[in-house]
């Protein structure tokens, strides 16, 4: 399994889970996976979403204790 | 005790005073000295470049010498690092000179990099220099009317900036007499208008109110200059006459050079502020890859905890508090209001409704900047 990069976005209002989280992608290369902290709820939907809709790959989206685990890969 | 702080911006610099008045005895005799090394003589006031941008500040009123900022106590150089040497507790300077330290500070900052999107470059206007700045001004006045986009590139520093830049334009244009023959288009990375949820909640009522058309999901992937197209990551097209753009930025060259950080930012404890593995090697500001906002606000609090820690580390053996991740950031809403939003790590923004007070406080603040650096304010 490829080495996972932990972005704890915990407590992040600015500029949140998901802008950090395209921002890493950035300096990324293909292949390079992700797992995003978030006490944001909203990061469960929004993070897939945009992961979709630019066609990254989702491996996996989970809540334990109030921080949801997002992970992702990058794949272009 | 060496100190050694690499970089003369807005962290350096309120770090480096309030040490040298923390640790003015231990400067006196002897016992610290502290160096501040810099890639320049010069200070500027970056959130100034917005206003300049527009016709509504001059170059001259940006910068100040750095010397008239700093404490007496400071070794003030300007040598720029070139090689940090952090195994052996030292940097290489491009004058070749080399500093040992015992606590090292990193704190030079980050810088607009258009050319992570084909084209934005040669086909946006952008305000993130002096010069660029300047550029779009005088776009700005030969402009006569059509689609205008605002693109939004990530990372990028000063979160605000997407919002007042697309507010203060409305007024402009409005201004001139010409704002019937714009389209204000603004388009933003994430699902919403904007990071801060209620910051989002209240721009796209007034997005609305003022005629300004939006889209989400938008992340720049190419810009063709001959179409005037701005293509999206998410497949997304967007046709302008005039391309303004906050683009992506990255850490300082020196930074990837030396392999500290991948995008020139370096991994950070966001409440020690050390430089992940490294006890005595500390970042602030838009160097670190802390998830807050890349603001010069951030990197005023985070040197204020700094400078009481590196404080307490020479008089009391360790530091004596967490950082809390404060932010304050102004929000221009046009020529003549603005509101703020201020939060830390634990509490959330609650932006009140814009106000001429706030923004005649952002004016004052635009000119008591320079006793903030001095740290003063």
């Amino acid at each position: 399994m490829a080495e996972r990069t932990i972005v704890d976005a915990r407590g992040s209002f600015c500029p949140g889970p998901l802008m950090e989280l395209i921002g890493r992608l950035k300096f990324a290369q293909v292949g390079d996976e992700f797992e995003v902290l978030s006490t944001d709820k909203g990061s469960a939907s929004d993070i897939p979403e945009w992961v979709k809709k630019v066609g990254h790959e989702l491996l996996g989206a989970r809540e334990e204790a109030g921080i949801w685990h997002i992970a992702v890969k990058k794949l272009k | 005790m060496k100190i050694v702080i690499v970089g003369g911006g807005m962290g350096g610099t309120i770090l480096g005073n309030n040490l040298a008045r923390r640790l003015g005895g231990e400067i006196q005799s002897g016992k610290v000295k502290l160096t501040m090394l810099s890639a320049s003589d010069k200070h500027m006031y970056q959130p100034g470049l917005l206003y300049l941008a527009l016709g509504r500040m001059t170059p001259d009123e940006l910068y100040r010498d750095q010397t008239s900022l700093l404490e007496p106590g400071i070794d003030f150089q300007v040598d720029p690092v070139e090689e940090f040497r952090l195994d052996a507790n030292e940097v290489r300077t491009k004058g070749g000179k080399v500093h040992g330290y015992d606590i090292l500070v990193i704190a030079t900052g980050s810088r607009p990099a258009p050319e992570m999107i084909p084209g934005l470059a040669e086909n946006a206007e952008l305000f993130y220099t002096e010069q660029t700045a300047l550029k779009m001004f005088k776009r700005l006045q030969a402009f006569q009317g059509g689609k205008v986009v605002i693109a939004v590139g990530v990372p990028h520093k000063c979160p605000m900036a997407p919002l007042e830049i697309t507010f203060m334009l409305h007024d402009y244009f409005k201004d001139r007499g010409i704002r019937d023959k714009v389209q204000l288009h603004y388009t933003y990375p994430i699902g919403r208008v904007h990071n801060l949820e209620p910051v989002a909640k209240w721009a796209v009522p007034e997005f609305e109110r003022l005629g300004i058309t939006h889209e989400t999901f938008f992340n720049m992937k190419e810009v063709d200059g001959k179409s005037q197209t701005v293509k999206s990551e998410e497949g997304g097209e967007v046709k302008y006459d005039l391309l303004i753009s906050i683009p992506a930025h990255k850490g300082m060259e020196i930074i990837e050079k030396n392999k500290l950080g991948a995008g020139g930012f370096i991994p950070t404890d966001k409440v020690k502020l050390t430089m992940e593995g490294r006890s005595n090697v500390y970042v602030i500001g838009d160097t670190t890859n802390i998830p807050i906002s890349k603001a010069g606000s951030t990197a005023h609090y985070q040197a204020e905890t700094l400078g009481e820690n590196i404080a307490a580390i020479v008089k009391l053996g360790s530091p004596v508090r967490d950082h809390d991740g404060k932010v304050f950031c102004f929000i221009e809403c046009g020529k003549d209001r603005a509101t703020y939003a201020m939060f830390n790590y634990y509490n959330p923004p609650d932006p009140k409704p814009p106000t001429r007070a706030v923004h005649w406080f952002k004016m004052a603040y635009n000119k008591l900047y320079w006793a903030s650096a001095r740290g003063l304010l």
